[in-house]
C-alpha cells in the first residue's frame, strides 16, 4: 500500500503545477480583459499585402 | 454654388443621418455628405477630417479597416493641435500620465470613448504601421482603453495624442481618472485567493473521503498521513485566502462594532484550532475539509457579489468634467498650461464649447454661457464684459477672454467639494442588514458556547471543550454570510441588465429603506435636448405651413445655439441644402436665405425690431419670412415620459420634493404633477441642495436623490442613495451610488420595489440558515458533533441558502418583468 504515498505525492505535484499556472495567468493580467482577445483572434495578421492588392485592382 | 456652411467646423456634431436629403454618405463615418466636394475617386466624405483619416489609412496600407464593419469611422473633431495639447509637453503632465518610462520607451494608457467596433480595435492595434515610433498598442474594448508603448526619443507624448486625435480617436485625458487605476490589483487578488482556496478544497476533499467512506476503519498510518497533509494544504488558505476576514473583524472590533466577519473569524479559528488538536493529539481526522469548504464558498460569494461595470465610474468629481489644460494669454501669444497652474489674475481664453475653468470676469467678447449642467438653468445666459462668469459653464459662441478671480478649487461650484459630505468617506453607510444580524448572532453564539462549556465542565473537561468549540464551529455563519452576497449580487446583475447600474450591492439595501425622494429638474425630470415647439402666430394669422417649417429647420440647423438645436429637433420635415448668406449674430439670432427665401429667426428685438416684453415663462423664438413677421415658437421643456405615473405611484409611499437651480417658470405645471402638498424649491445653489437633503435627514428621513449634473453632486453625495440619470453612459456623470440610463426612468419605481423584495428574500434565507444552525446546535451542545456531520451540514446549509437566494431573486425579477427586457 505504500505506493499510495507516491501516487498522492505525484498527484499533488501535478495539481500544484496547475495552481501555479493559474496564479501566473492571473498575475499576468490574462483575466483583466475577457472580451478583446475574442475579437483580436479573428483579425488576420498579414493584412498589408492583401488590402493593397484589393485597392489597386 | 452654395455656401460652405458653418457646420463645417464641427463635423463631429453631426447632422442626424435621418435629416439629410443627400443620398451620399461618408465613406469613412457614414454620415450624410452635405455636398459632393470632398471626394477621392468614387469615395465621398462628409468633411475634410474624414478624408484626411482615409488618406492616412491609405498611405499606411490600412484600408482593411473598412472591411471589418460598415462605416466604422469616427469623424475627427476639428482640432487646433498646437493649442489643445501643448500642455502634454510639460514634464509634470508627462510624469502623471506615463505608467512606465526608462528613457527609451514609455507606456501610457488612454481612455478613448469613441472605441465602438472591431475596426477600432484593429486600427488602434496597427498604430505602429502608421508611425514606426509606436512600438505596440493594445486595446481593452470593454474599458475603452488603449495602452501604447512608444519610443520616447522618436515621438513625444503630445505627438502620440495628436496622432490618435487625427484619426478621430481623441483620448479623454482627465487627471482624476488616472488615479482610479490602482484598483485593478485588488480584483486580481480575489481571483488569487479563490484559486488557492479552490485548490486546497479539491485536494483536501479527496484526502478526507477515505476516512468517511471507510467508516472509521482507515489504517492509522494513512489517517495521520492524510491529516498532516490536510493541515499543510490548509495553511495557505488560513494565512492567505481568509486573511480579509480577520482584517475586517479586527477593524470592526477596533471601531467597537461587531460585524459579520467577527463570527466568521471566530468560526475559522475554532475550526482550525480544534482540527490541529484532534490531528496532532488525538489522532483523529479533524475538520479541515469543512474549514476550506467554508472559506472557498465565502470567497465565491464575495466574487459573485462584486459586479463591476468597467465603463462606468461612480467616483467622478468636477476634476473629470473640467479640462486638463487651459489656454492662457501671455503678452501677445497664447500658451497651453495644465489647469492646476492657473492662478488668480491670469488671462484665459475660452473657445466655443469649452468650459470655464474658474470663476472669472469677462474681459473681451460676448459670453453665451450654458450653465445647464452646473446650476440647472435651462437656457444659456448672455454675459457682457465686466460680468462674472462661474466656473463650469460652457461657452457657446465665439471665443471669449476672461480674467480668473478665484482659484479653481475655490470657485462657486467647486467649493462644494470642500464640504464635509465629501470628506467623510461613506462611513456608516455600509451598516448593512447582514452586519446588523451578525452582531446579535455573535453575542448569542458566544453565550450558547459558554453555557454549553460551563454545563459540561463539572463532569468532563474534554467534553466541555468539545462542546464549546463545536458550538463556535457550527455557528460559523457561513449560510448567513452567503445569503446577502448571492441575493444582492444576483439582483445587481438583473438591474444592470435593465440599465440601472449600481455601485455595489449595499446600495440595494439602502434603496429599499428610503422614505423620501428628492428630484432635480433640468436633465432629470426634463429631457435635456428634446423639446416640443409650439408655434404661436401673431395677429391671428395662419400658422407655419409644412414647407415653411422646412425652411426654418434648414436655417436653424446651421446654428449651434442651444435654442436652435432644440428647434431643429422639434421641427418636422426634411432640410434644404441650399442655404446662403447665413449669418449668426450672437445673442440675437440668425438670418439667411433658404431656397431664395430670406429668413430671420431669433429674439423679438432682432426679428421684429421691437423691444420685447420679457416673457420668462418659456423661451420664445421669433421668425420672419421674407420680411414679414410670422410669429414665434414657444419652446417648453418636455418632461420625461412616464413622469406622471412615477410621481403618482411614489407619492403614496414616499415624501417627495423638488430642488432646481432654475427659475420658477415651470412651478405651476410641476406643482400640478407633484401634488399641492409637495415642496418645490427653485433657484437653489448646489450648496442649498446639499443642505436641503441634510435637513430632511435630520428630520429622520432617508433620502433618495435623483439628479444629473455637477450642481447635484453635493446632494447626491449627502443623500442615502444618490442616483444619477444619464442619457449617454460615456458622458460625465457626477459621483453617485447608481447610474440610471435615462430611457429606463419610467421604471424607477419598479426598481425600488424590487430592492424592497430583495430584503425580504434575505430575511427568508436568514431563517433557513438559522434552521440549519438549530440542528447543528443540538449536536454541538451535547458534544457529539462529529467531523462527518459537520462536513455534511455546513456545505448543505450553504448550498441551500445559495439556491434559495438566487432562485428567489430570479422568480421575483420575472414576476416584476425585469428579466425579459434585457
Amino acid at each position: 500500500m505504500s505506493v499510495m504515498f507516491i501516487l498522492i505525492g505525484a498527484s499533488l505535484i501535478v495539481a500544484i503545477g496547475f495552481l501555479i499556472a493559474f496564479l501566473w495567468a492571473v498575475k499576468n493580467g490574462q483575466y483583466d480583459d475577457k472580451y478583446t482577445p475574442s475579437v483580436r483572434m479573428l483579425i488576420d495578421d498579414s493584412t498589408a499585402d492583401s488590402s493593397k492588392s484589393q485597392d489597386n485592382s | 454654388m452654395m455656401l460652405q456652411t458653418p457646420r463645417q467646423d464641427v463635423p463631429g456634431e453631426a447632422i442626424s443621418p435621418a435629416a439629410g436629403t443627400a443620398e451620399k454618405t461618408c465613406y469613412h463615418c457614414g454620415l450624410p455628405c452635405p455636398n459632393d466636394d470632398i471626394s477621392i475617386g468614387d469615395k465621398y466624405f462628409c468633411c475634410r477630417g474624414c478624408r484626411m483619416v482615409y488618406e492616412i489609412l491609405k498611405a499606411s496600407d490600412l484600408c482593411q479597416y473598412y472591411q471589418f464593419s460598415e462605416k466604422p469611422g469616427v469623424s475627427p473633431k476639428e482640432f487646433n493641435a498646437a493649442a489643445r495639447f501643448g500642455y502634454l509637453d510639460e514634464e509634470s503632465a508627462r510624469t502623471q500620465l506615463l505608467e512606465f518610462r526608462d528613457g527609451k520607451t514609455a507606456k501610457v494608457t488612454f481612455l478613448i470613448p469613441e472605441i465602438h467596433c472591431s475596426s477600432c480595435i484593429w486600427l488602434l492595434e496597427k498604430l505602429y504601421q502608421i508611425n514606426p515610433a509606436i512600438l505596440s498598442s493594445r486595446v481593452n474594448f470593454l474599458r475603452k482603453e488603449v495602452s501604447i508603448t512608444y519610443a520616447e526619443e522618436k515621438i513625444s507624448l503630445r505627438q502620440v495624442v495628436e496622432l490618435l486625435a487625427s484619426l478621430g480617436y481623441e483620448p479623454q485625458i482627465s487627471l482624476a481618472d488616472i488615479h482610479a487605476r490602482a484598483k485593478k490589483d485588488s480584483d486580481r487578488s480575489l481571483y488569487l485567493k479563490i484559486g488557492v482556496a479552490g485548490f486546497a478544497f479539491g485536494n483536501i476533499m479527496l484526502l478526507s473521503f477515505p476516512e468517511y467512506l471507510s467508516g472509521g476503519r482507515l489504517e492509522p498510518q494513512f489517517k495521520t498521513f492524510f491529516g498532516y497533509l490536510n493541515i499543510l494544504l490548509a495553511l495557505p488558505v488560513l494565512l492567505y485566502s481568509s486573511s480579509d476576514y480577520f482584517k475586517s473583524a479586527l477593524a470592526g472590533l477596533r471601531h467597537r462594532t461587531i460585524n459579520i466577519d467577527v463570527p466568521i473569524a471566530l468560526g475559522i479559528t475554532a475550526l482550525f484550532g480544534r482540527s490541529l488538536y484532534e490531528i496532532f493529539h488525538a489522532g483523529e481526522a479533524g475538520y479541515i475539509d469543512s474549514f476550506v469548504a467554508l472559506v472557498f464558498l465565502l470567497l465565491l460569494g464575495k466574487l459573485f457579489q462584486k459586479k463591476t461595470y468597467d465603463r462606468l465610474s461612480f467616483e467622478r468629481d468636477y476634476k473629470s468634467y473640467f479640462p486638463v489644460s487651459i489656454t492662457r494669454k501671455n503678452g501677445a501669444g497664447e500658451e497651453s498650461i495644465p489647469l492646476s497652474q492657473l492662478k488668480v489674475g491670469d488671462r484665459i481664453l475660452v473657445r466655443n464649447q469649452e468650459i470655464i475653468p474658474a470663476d472669472a470676469v469677462l474681459i473681451n467678447g460676448t459670453g453665451w454661457i450654458d450653465y445647464s449642467f452646473v446650476t440647472g438653468e435651462a437656457e444659456p445666459v448672455e454675459k457682457h464684459s465686466g460680468d462674472l462668469l462661474y466656473a463650469g459653464g460652457r461657452q457657446a459662441g465665439s471665443a471669449i477672454e476672461a480674467e480668473a478671480v478665484k482659484e479653481v478649487s475655490q470657485s462657486y461650484l467647486t467649493q462644494l467639494w470642500n464640504n464635509e459630505a465629501f470628506t467623510k468617506h461613506g462611513q456608516g453607510r455600509m451598516a448593512g442588514l447582514v452586519n446588523a444580524a451578525g452582531k446579535y448572532f455573535t453575542l448569542a453564539v458566544i453565550a450558547i458556547a459558554l453555557a454549553a462549556g460551563l454545563y459540561w465542565l463539572p463532569r468532563d473537561l474534554n467534553l466541555a471543550l468539545n462542546a464549546f468549540t463545536a458550538v463556535l464551529i457550527i455557528a460559523c455563519p457561513c449560510a448567513l454570510a452567503l445569503s446577502a452576497p448571492f441575493t444582492l449580487g444576483n439582483s445587481l446583475r438583473i438591474l444592470g441588465r435593465n440599465q440601472f447600474y449600481l455601485k455595489n450591492s449595499a446600495v440595494i439595501e439602502s434603496l429599499a429603506k428610503i422614505t423620501a425622494i428628492v428630484f432635480d429638474k433640468t436633465g432629470t425630470l426634463t429631457k435635456s435636448h428634446a423639446a416640443a415647439a409650439k408655434f404661436i402666430s401673431l395677429n391671428g394669422k395662419a400658422g407655419l405651413s409644412p414647407p415653411e417649417q422646412r425652411l426654418a429647420k434648414s436655417l436653424v440647423r446651421h446654428s449651434t445655439h442651444p435654442l436652435s438645436r432644440r428647434l431643429a429637433l422639434a421641427l418636422p420635415g426634411e432640410i434644404y441644402d441650399n442655404v446662403a448668406q447665413f449669418r449668426e449674430i450672437p445673442g440675437q439670432g440668425i438670418e439667411g436665405t433658404v431656397e431664395g427665401n430670406y429668413l430671420k429667426i431669433g429674439s423679438a428685438q432682432f426679428v421684429a425690431g421691437e423691444s420685447a416684453a420679457a416673457a420668462p415663462t418659456a423661451a420664445h423664438v421669433y421668425i420672419a419670412l421674407n420680411g414679414r413677421l410670422k410669429g414665434y415658437f414657444q419652446l417648453e421643456n418636455r418632461y420625461r415620459p412616464g413622469l406622471t405615473e412615477i410621481l403618482a405611484q411614489s407619492r403614496k409611499a414616499y415624501r417627495l420634493a423638488l430642488v432646481s437651480g432654475d427659475n420658477e417658470s415651470e412651478k405651476a405645471p410641476l406643482q400640478n404633477l407633484f401634488g399641492a402638498d409637495t415642496e418645490l424649491r427653485f433657484r437653489q445653489s448646489p450648496q442649498d441642495k446639499l443642505e436641503f437633503v441634510k435637513t430632511l435627514q435630520s428630520r429622520g428621513q432617508r433620502v433618495l436623490m435623483i439628479g444629473d449634473g455637477l450642481n447635484d453632486a453635493g446632494a447626491l453625495k449627502q443623500s442615502n442613495v444618490g442616483i444619477s440619470i444619464s442619457e449617454d453612459l460615456n458622458a460625465f456623470s457626477p459621483a453617485c451610488d447608481a447610474i440610471l440610463e435615462a430611457r429606463q426612468f419610467p421604471r424607477l419605481f419598479q426598481f425600488i420595489r424590487f430592492a424592497r423584495a430583495n430584503i425580504k428574500i434575505i430575511l427568508a434565507s436568514f431563517a433557513i440558515s438559522f434552521l440549519y444552525n438549530l440542528v447543528g446546535f443540538s449536536f454541538a451542545v451535547q458534544g457529539t458533533l462529529s467531523p462527518l456531520i459537520s462536513a455534511i451540514l455546513m456545505p448543505l446549509s450553504s448550498v441551500s441558502v445559495i439556491v434559495f437566494a438566487t432562485g428567489a431573486t430570479y422568480l421575483t425579477a420575472q414576476r416584476m418583468g425585469l428579466l425579459g427586457a434585457g
